[in-house]
């Protein structure tokens, strides 16, 4: 195979690569904040579940997760889950991506002075505007250290969609090595996933600065 | 008129009784400070006051209106939604520690609730906003963040920021605490310019001269009881044993 052929063969995959990890952000993140909102509710019913959902996504390995949700609908309804494959990608990962956003939200909520609600309350704010204008602002400022780093772990993660079979760049990747005996494919999906994280930190550090006029 | 009327309040924290049976009232243009010892529940007494603890026991009464009252069987009702909103644009508070707004500007900080919360006229609320920084003497900083002021500074925006909701009774809890003496001064400067156009105030201090300057009266409290209440003369005059004690010790103090 020439590289050209490779590199094209490659690049299809890397466009799937960028598309598991957009919409995973794209879905988990609002997903995480509303679970932390259930993480600190008042209700306790509602605060367990989240609670054990929380753990068991962080308990138990990605690639299991991935595996039992694509499986699911066929082992317990029968369906034909040919075409469920990229749906099936985006389920999991959003699911378990959301469970550790959570986390990071619930964090970053609880560490805002009471004082901050409390004159929003005497200026009359109501309690929608006083987290959307007043609380959440700060909150993300606080946590984005933490949301770049889970966001460069999900670049490396979505290689875990090979075990779906599913044609991302490290499953194009390690075909061509298999039927080819070649390192090459290697080498570009290092390269790939390095520049994908070096763009990743990038645009997270502008974010960062952006926030960073007031401390 | 009395803005404000609080009869027979009662507030525990679990089996803590803090606020032991507290009746006060404030009028119109009046000036009412606040002292006592530390734990005394002077504190405790203004949040119940602004809403932010909520009354076990009594009424609590804005300009004739109920924003809180104890029914026959003995559980507090407060008023709800625009009621509750009408009489708590009655009030404002300042904070010891000033809860600005890090992420606003000074001039947002003071401008954004007026604007969003009370839906009033956008150039009216900047050019009373810039009216009320004039006042405070920082008209150069409405583009600053709080992180970029001092702490005077600081507690001065928050009160132009209180002003600027047009409360008719202003509460003070301890503004000057968090500060050096020098910035005490610029805040008691404000507070002294306050009451000399009369706005109606409440305020918990431990600057006794202050206190003594100011206020049309005092109350002394302790142990969750007012104590003595009388008028500064003869509140620093006076024969009750406990208020002498703990104004002395002030007086050796200072
Ligand atoms: N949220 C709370 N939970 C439990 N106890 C509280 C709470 N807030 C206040 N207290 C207690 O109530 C009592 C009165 O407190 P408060 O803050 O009103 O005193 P204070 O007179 O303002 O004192 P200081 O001069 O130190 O500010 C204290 O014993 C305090 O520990
Ligand atoms: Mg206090």
């Amino acid at each position: 195979m020439s590289f050209s052929t490779m590199l094209m063969q490659l690049s299809s995959g890397m466009v799937k690569t960028t598309g598991i990890f957009f919409w995973t952000i794209i879905l988990s993140l609002p997903l995480g904040l509303f679970v932390s909102f259930g993480r600190m509710s008042k209700n306790p019913v509602l605060k367990n579940i989240v609670k054990i959902y929380i753990s068991l996504m962080r308990g138990t390995p990605l690639m299991l997760q991935l595996m039992m949700v694509y499986y699911f609908p066929y082992l317990l309804f029968g369906m034909n889950i040919r075409t469920f494959r990229f749906p099936a990608i985006i389920i999991g990962f959003t699911i378990n991506y959301a469970a550790y956003f959570a986390e990071i939200f619930r964090s970053g909520i609880e560490s805002m002075p009471v004082g901050q609600y409390e004159a929003a309350k005497l200026l009359g704010y109501s309690k929608s505007q006083t987290f959307i204008k007043i609380i959440l602002p700060q909150v993300i400022k606080r946590i984005l250290p933490s949301i770049t780093n889970e966001v460069i772990t999900l670049v490396k993660d979505t290689s875990l969609a090979f075990s779906l079979a599913y044609m991302e760049m490290f499953t194009v990747a390690k075909q061509i090595v298999a039927k080819d005996a070649t390192f090459t494919p290697f080498i570009v999906a290092a390269v790939f996933y390095y520049v994908f994280n070096f763009v990743v930190a990038f645009v997270m550090e502008h974010f960062e600065k952006k926030l960073s006029y007031y401390r | 008129m009395n803005i404000l009327e609080m009869n027979h309040i009662h507030k525990s924290f679990g089996s803590l009784e803090v606020i032991k049976d507290i009746s006060l009232s404030v009028a119109e243009g009046e000036i009412l400070s606040i002292i006592g010892p530390s734990g005394s529940g002077k504190s405790t007494i203004l949040r119940c006051a602004t809403m932010l603890e909520t009354i076990n026991g009594g009424e609590i009464i804005y300009m004739g209106e109920k924003a809180a009252y104890t029914d026959s069987s003995g559980s507090v009702i407060y008023a709800k939604g625009d009621k509750a909103k009408k009489i708590n644009s009655n009030f404002g508070l300042v904070f010891q520690s000033f809860n600005l707004f890090p992420h606003y500007s000074v001039m947002k900080n003071i401008t954004d609730a007026p604007i969003h919360v009370q839906k009033r006229n956008k150039t009216d609320v900047f050019n009373q906003a810039r009216e009320l920084l004039e006042k405070m003497g920082l008209l150069d900083k409405a583009d600053y963040y709080p992180c970029q002021l001092s702490g005077g500074q600081q507690q001065r925006v928050s009160i132009a920021r209180a002003l600027c909701m047009n409360p008719k009774i202003l509460f003070f809890d301890e503004p000057t605490s968090a500060l050096d003496p020098e910035l005490t001064l610029e805040i008691l400067k404000v507070i002294r310019d306050l009451a000399k156009e009369h706005m109606t105030m409440v305020i918990v201090t431990h600057e006794m001269n202050f206190a003594k300057e100011v206020s049309n009266r005092i109350i002394f409290m302790e142990n969750g009881v007012i104590v003595e209440e009388t008028t500064p003369d003869k509140m620093f005059n006076s024969n009750n044993e406990r208020t002498k004690a703990f104004l002395g010790k002030y007086h050796n103090m200072g």
